[in-house]
């Protein structure tokens, strides 16, 4: 491999500015002023081919769920604020975020100056609108989720304010969520217009196929959007992605297979970007559906399954070992003390036999919708298992209706879980009692209560505490097998600069058109 | 055109058109019985139960089967073939547009490949047995047994990756001029002429090697007519409707069964858009592609009927 990249984020001056407004994260984040480049040379056009395009795509925000309406939104339009690369907020439409009430009450002054694209001003009144169809009651919102803790929300001048049931420290960072872009009226009237605040306009939209940008002469920072015109080519073959990145009718792909992104490397002209992201591939089980209500035969799973094989062969090295819980260290306040669970086939059959397992097949249910990968891995984990003496059988499910008909309906299944920006968030989404999917059925009143006590904890030594024992709870006790969190591989002409990884998603969190320029 | 031939045409079209009909409801039972919810599969993984059931109602999924059929089929009838409801487009216009590309790829295709397989045809029944015939059936056969995709790959990582002639990806972008867009298809075109290629070539080669024992082949010969003029004067329109058939079939092919070409070079084409809305549940598109689909077999395969009808005279007296 020639150049694979995986930059620490070093101490630049962007960096800096980050790191500084994450000591802050309380009291001195409105001092963030937008973090302007020196570098970035204009022009071009950029070419992006992408896996995850359909022709059913809208471009609604509220329905975005694959990649290539992501990076549209990333170009066309903007949130209140970004997780920057090392976990710190940073400030986009909103101009300051300031907490009241011990965290119940945020406050975000919008930023004044910033125009659609329809030639319409920014304002606070647009940001709420977008809000309230969001959270309203008929939404069809993948953001309705994270909506819930809200009470109410208000508008006075250019401030935007919501009110919490319960303090939330990480409020801010769900306002990064992708579907949350401010549309003008909130897109009440038209939400597929695709008209937003972002650096790059649509001009043409032919879903599945492409999509065309070009430059967006009145946006507010000089520091993005260095490109002339952006296009997106919808291209889900793995095959031809490549091909196209390899005879140069495209500058970037996302998605490189990994079976692939060795020998792609060698190309003189390519680079291979991998960013350790918060993706998980798992297998969940059911903890109050026999035989996974044992804790003793969950675990006897947990110890005989071999990760760093898994990792090898079925991520071919671009990855790393999970630990039995959905965080790792891409998160802020990871507790990096909780022990590593390794391979071990004695332990798995003495947790077995401890079980009183009465020898009948433990069924898991596989298809390679959940993830990349998913047969080989379950296949690899069959082996481990029956090693261990324990009858674990794999029942191969159509791709087609995966998601809908096995996934969360099973007892015993594999899984994906993009990660989120915070371990609240995460938790909150998949583990708590009550959370919409729950789909280990993971129902503890102690981690519960752990997990409203951190949320409404403002001192970040404590919340670190109280989420290392959540980890070490949940790691013990819970449903979830986590062998793996797997990296965004994407490739690149070597010509295009800037390039940040960012753990939060595929290219630079989606930012690549809106961040790099040609040399 | 005489009464009875008239009256064998209008039947045969009379034919299509219920068969249409027949194949409308076939298409709406089939995607009533899609394993699947269409609310879930928009909204993916991560959708709330609220959200679902929001969508659900605004969808109309709660609708009995059957009165949803009748009113589906009445608006067909009038041209209208509602939104998708995924992204609420119309779907008579965006499947304009795909079903254009789709025609100009087969079209293409077609061009090359129709007048190339009866004229290799002609060339294998000429040399009969000797290597040219066998050279001929050698290729084809081989092109039509290699999958596909992998004809593709091949093509595009020795033209497009190593020498860069064409490009790997069959986008077309507006603007483009005639040749433009005949240089972004020429790849699928290359591939999808070698993947019918063989079947029109070995029915015009058996159809007439058929032909060639009757006796009036053997007066043409004595007559003192070349080889070929035989073949093409003689033998040719006896052998016609076999080959026309099978012509049509491989038009219909090209029109309907080439989505895996066109994901290969990411041609926007009806296939992919098809497949797209089956993966989503999109049932009007769906139902909608299927009709289109269905018409333009019926249609061709009519077509190909009355050919054989007006060309020989023998089926236009049924004993």
């Amino acid at each position: 491999m020639s150049r694979t990249t995986n930059k620490p984020t070093g101490l630049s001056r962007r960096g800096f500015m980050g790191r500084a407004s994450a000591l802050g994260l309380m009291a001195g984040i409105s001092s963030v002023a937008p973090l302007f480049a020196a570098e970035g040379v204009k022009g071009g056009n950029f070419v992006l081919g992408l896996k995850g395009g359909e022709s059913t795509n809208s471009l609604d925000p509220a329905l975005a769920l694959s990649q290539v309406i992501f990076a549209l939104l990333r170009a066309t339009s903007e949130t209140l604020v970004n997780v920057a690369s090392d976990g710190s907020l940073e400030l986009r439409l909103a101009e300051s975020v300031e907490p009241a009430d011990g965290g119940k009450t945020w406050h975000f002054k919008i930023r004044s100056g910033v125009k659609f694209h329809n030639g319409d001003t920014l304002t606070a009144e647009d940001v709420l609108m977008t809000m309230q169809r969001h959270s309203s009651d008929d939404t069809k919102s993948g953001a309705l989720g994270i909506m819930r803790g809200i009470e109410s929300m208000s508008v006075e001048g250019d401030v935007f304010t919501v009110n919490l049931t319960t303090a939330n420290s990480d409020l801010p960072y769900l306002m990064a969520d992708y579907h949350l872009v401010i549309q003008p009226k909130g897109g009440m009237d038209d939400p597929a217009s695709g008209i937003g605040t972002g650096p790059y306009k649509i001009t043409e939209n032919e879903p599945g196929v492409r999509h065309a940008f070009e430059k967006f002469d009145d946006y507010w920072d000089d520091s993005r959007g260095h490109y002339d015109s952006h296009e997106i080519l919808v291209i889900n073959d793995d095959t031809a992605r490549a091909a196209a990145l390899q005879s140069g009718q495209v500058h970037a792909i996302n998605l490189v297979s990994p079976k692939t992104a060795r020998l792609f490397g060698r190309a003189p002209s390519i680079n291979i970007e991998t960013t350790s992201g918060r993706g998980h591939y798992v297998f969940i089980m059911h903890v109050n559906t026999p035989p996974f209500d044992n804790k003793n035969l969950r675990l006897a799973l947990k110890y005989a399954i071999n990760r760093e094989e898994m990792v090898e062969k079925v991520l071919r090295g671009y990855g790393s070992v999970g630990n039995d819980t959905p965080i790792n260290d891409a998160y802020p306040l990871f507790d990096e003390t909780i022990p590593q669970r390794q391979f071990d086939l004695a332990k798995a059959r003495e947790y077995y036999e401890a079980s009183g397992h009465d020898g009948s097949p433990i069924i898991l249910r596989v298809s390679d919708a959940a993830f990349a990968g998913a047969l080989d891995a379950a296949a690899l984990f069959q082996q481990s298992a029956q090693a261990a003496g324990i009858p674990l059988e794999i029942k191969r499910e159509p791709a087609d209706g995966y998601w809908s008909e096995v996934w969360n309906k099973q007892p015993f299944s594999a899984s994906y879980w993009s990660g989120r920006a915070v371990q609240d968030q995460m938790y909150s989404t998949a583990y708590l009692s009550t959370a919409d999917w729950n789909d280990t059925r993971f129902n503890n009143a102690e981690f519960d209560a752990m997990l409203l006590q951190a949320r409404g904890e403002l001192d970040v030594a404590k919340r670190k505490e109280i989420y290392g024992r959540m980890g070490r709870l949940l790691n013990e006790e819970g449903g979830v097998i986590n062998p793996m969190f797997n990296q965004f591989v994407d490739g690149m002409q070597s010509g295009v600069q800037g390039w940040v990884s960012n753990p939060n998603a595929e290219l630079m969190d989606g930012f690549i058109a809106s961040k790099t320029w040609f040399e | 055109m005489s009464p009875i031939v008239l009256k064998l045409v209008s039947q045969r079209i009379a034919l299509g058109l219920m068969l249409l009909l027949a194949a409308s409801a076939l298409i709406f039972a089939g995607t009533q019985i899609l394993p699947g919810d269409v609310a879930q599969s928009i909204l993916g993984q991560t959708a709330t139960p609220e959200a679902l059931e929001n969508l659900r109602r605004e969808l109309g999924l709660n609708e009995p089967a059957l009165s949803r059929y009748f009113s589906w089929l009445a608006d067909a009838l009038r041209g209208d073939l509602g939104t998708a409801l995924t992204n609420g487009k119309d779907i008579a216009d965006s499947m304009i547009g795909r079903l254009g590309n789709t025609l100009f790829l087969a079209a293409s295709a077609a061009v090359v490949s129709v007048p190339l397989a009866i004229f290799l045809g002609l060339l294998a029944v000429r040399f009969r047995n000797r290597w040219p015939d066998k050279l001929i059936s050698a290729v084809t056969l081989a092109t039509i047994s290699v999958p596909e995709f992998i004809l593709g790959y091949v093509i595009m990582y020795v033209v497009a990756v190593k020498l860069q002639w064409l490009p790997s990806v069959s986008i077309l972008r507006p603007g483009m001029d005639f040749g433009d867009k005949l240089e972004a298809i020429a790849m699928p075109v290359i591939v999808l002429t070698f993947v019918v290629l063989a079947h029109m070539m070995r029915m015009t080669r058996a159809a007439i090697l058929n032909v060639m024992e009757s006796a009036y082949i053997e007066t043409a010969e004595l007559k003192g007519l070349s080889a070929f003029q035989t073949i093409f004067r003689h033998a040719m329109p006896n052998a016609i409707s076999p080959i026309v058939n099978v012509v049509m079939l491989n038009l219909a092919y090209l029109v309907v069964g080439v989505v895996v070409v066109e994901v290969v070079f990411v041609y926007p084409g009806m296939g992919q858009y098809l497949v797209d809305h089956v993966a989503k549940r999109d049932v009007p598109v769906v139902q909608a592609s299927g009709l289109v689909f269905a018409a333009v077999y019926i249609v061709l395969n009519t077509l190909a009927d009355i050919i054989a009808i007006l060309a020989n005279p023998r089926l236009r007296h049924p004993k």
